[in-house]
């Protein structure tokens, strides 16, 4: 079967000459490479993201009342942005680990506002350790501390910038919930919500 | 000669209350009270006030009044404050003050009405701009003569 299979593809190959093939091959890396390319690029848009209600309905719905969203200058960061790595290998990677999601879809694990909020803190704290680990990596991508001009910063900001990025401090470690609302945070900061703790 | 001297009196006296009178109408339409829509007709729309900006980080604001609660001396745009979280307090409590440089909140923020001192910020003290409030560029719409007393002047 397997032998038989081979014998008809060289037979197949014989049929053209060598630049034929060579020709024919590059053509065909090309249209592979480009196809995979535009649909890895087709699931790193805001719409793709948005065609899950659970995302449209609880993160993305959040996201329109905050500064990422709607600013004096314009510029506006979307999902991708922010959740995908620019770098090819770190993209592929995190590619892969969406599939996760899409399992977590199937099962329907946060398919209503409820179970979204009681998995929230879960969900976060995921994404705060991953930008922990990367040194806020897709903040990077625009807010490079190496090309911040902290004399226009308010007298605040300066302090904490300089002092925190001298002690190795990472964006996540301060701006958490710039993008969305925050989970519960008692368990994180006590000090920092109501309630006896 | 003594009768015309008190027609002269009652033509001055005549002429002192018209003038008066004049005087004094004029004064009232100067005076008049407007709203604050100022002249504009009510079928006409009103030009909308200059838009505020909220004043940029600075100093601590001084009090003008002892129990004054203090201002907020920076833009809280974004803030939340809701039962799971206060983004206030995550500089402001007592155990993220030092870390951040800024004020602690006062310890009377620990007492309920019954002057109970609970283990955290207590509920009725919680939401912070019920009565710390950030300042934009206004000019107060009315004259004010108000000073602080001397013990909280600064100079």
């Amino acid at each position: 079967m397997f032998k038989s299979s081979y014998l008809w593809f060289r037979s197949f190959l014989g049929r053209f000459s060598v630049i034929t093939i060579a020709i024919g091959a590059f053509i065909f890396g090309i249209m592979f490479w480009g196809g995979f390319n535009w649909a890895m690029e087709a699931t790193n848009t805001e719409t793709f993201c948005i065609s899950c209600h659970e995302m449209e309905e609880n993160v993305y719905r959040e996201y329109k009342n905050t500064i990422h969203y709607s600013n004096r200058t314009g510029v506006r960061a979307t999902c991708p942005d922010c959740h995908v790595p620019k770098e090819w290998h770190h993209k592929i990677v995190r590619k892969i680990r969406a599939s996760n999601e899409l399992l977590h879809k199937a099962l329907g694990s946060i398919d209503t506002p409820e179970k979204f909020e009681a998995k929230r803190l879960e969900l976060a704290t995921h994404v705060w350790d991953a930008m922990k680990k990367t040194d806020s990596r897709e903040c990077r991508n625009c807010h490079d501390f190496k090309s911040m001009d902290y004399m226009a910063q308010g007298r605040r900001a300066r302090d904490r910038h300089i002092v925190a990025f001298e002690e190795g401090q990472t964006c996540i470690d301060c701006h958490k919930g710039v993008a969305h609302s925050l989970p519960d945070m008692r368990s994180v900061d006590p000090s920092a919500a109501v309630g006896e703790r | 000669m003594k009768k015309k001297r008190i027609y002269l009196l009652i033509i001055l006296l005549q002429f002192t209350i018209t003038a008066s009178a004049v005087k004094f109408a004029a004064a009232a339409d100067t005076t008049e009270v407007k709203s604050l829509r100022g002249e504009t007709m009510i079928d006409e729309p009103d030009t909308a006030p200059e838009l505020k900006q909220w004043q940029p980080d600075r100093d601590p604001i001084p009090r003008d009044y002892v129990q004054q609660p203090p201002l907020v001396p920076h833009s809280i745009e974004g803030y939340v404050i809701n039962v799971k979280f206060n983004k206030c307090l995550t500089c402001h409590s007592w155990a993220n003050y030092k870390e951040s440089g800024a004020t602690k909140i006062s310890q009377t923020h620990f007492e309920d009405r019954d002057r109970n001192v609970q283990a955290n910020v207590a509920a009725r003290r919680y939401f912070c701009n019920q009565c710390h409030v950030p300042q934009v560029n206004a000019k107060p719409l009315v004259d004010n003569e108000f000073e602080p007393v001397r013990a909280i002047q600064q100079h």
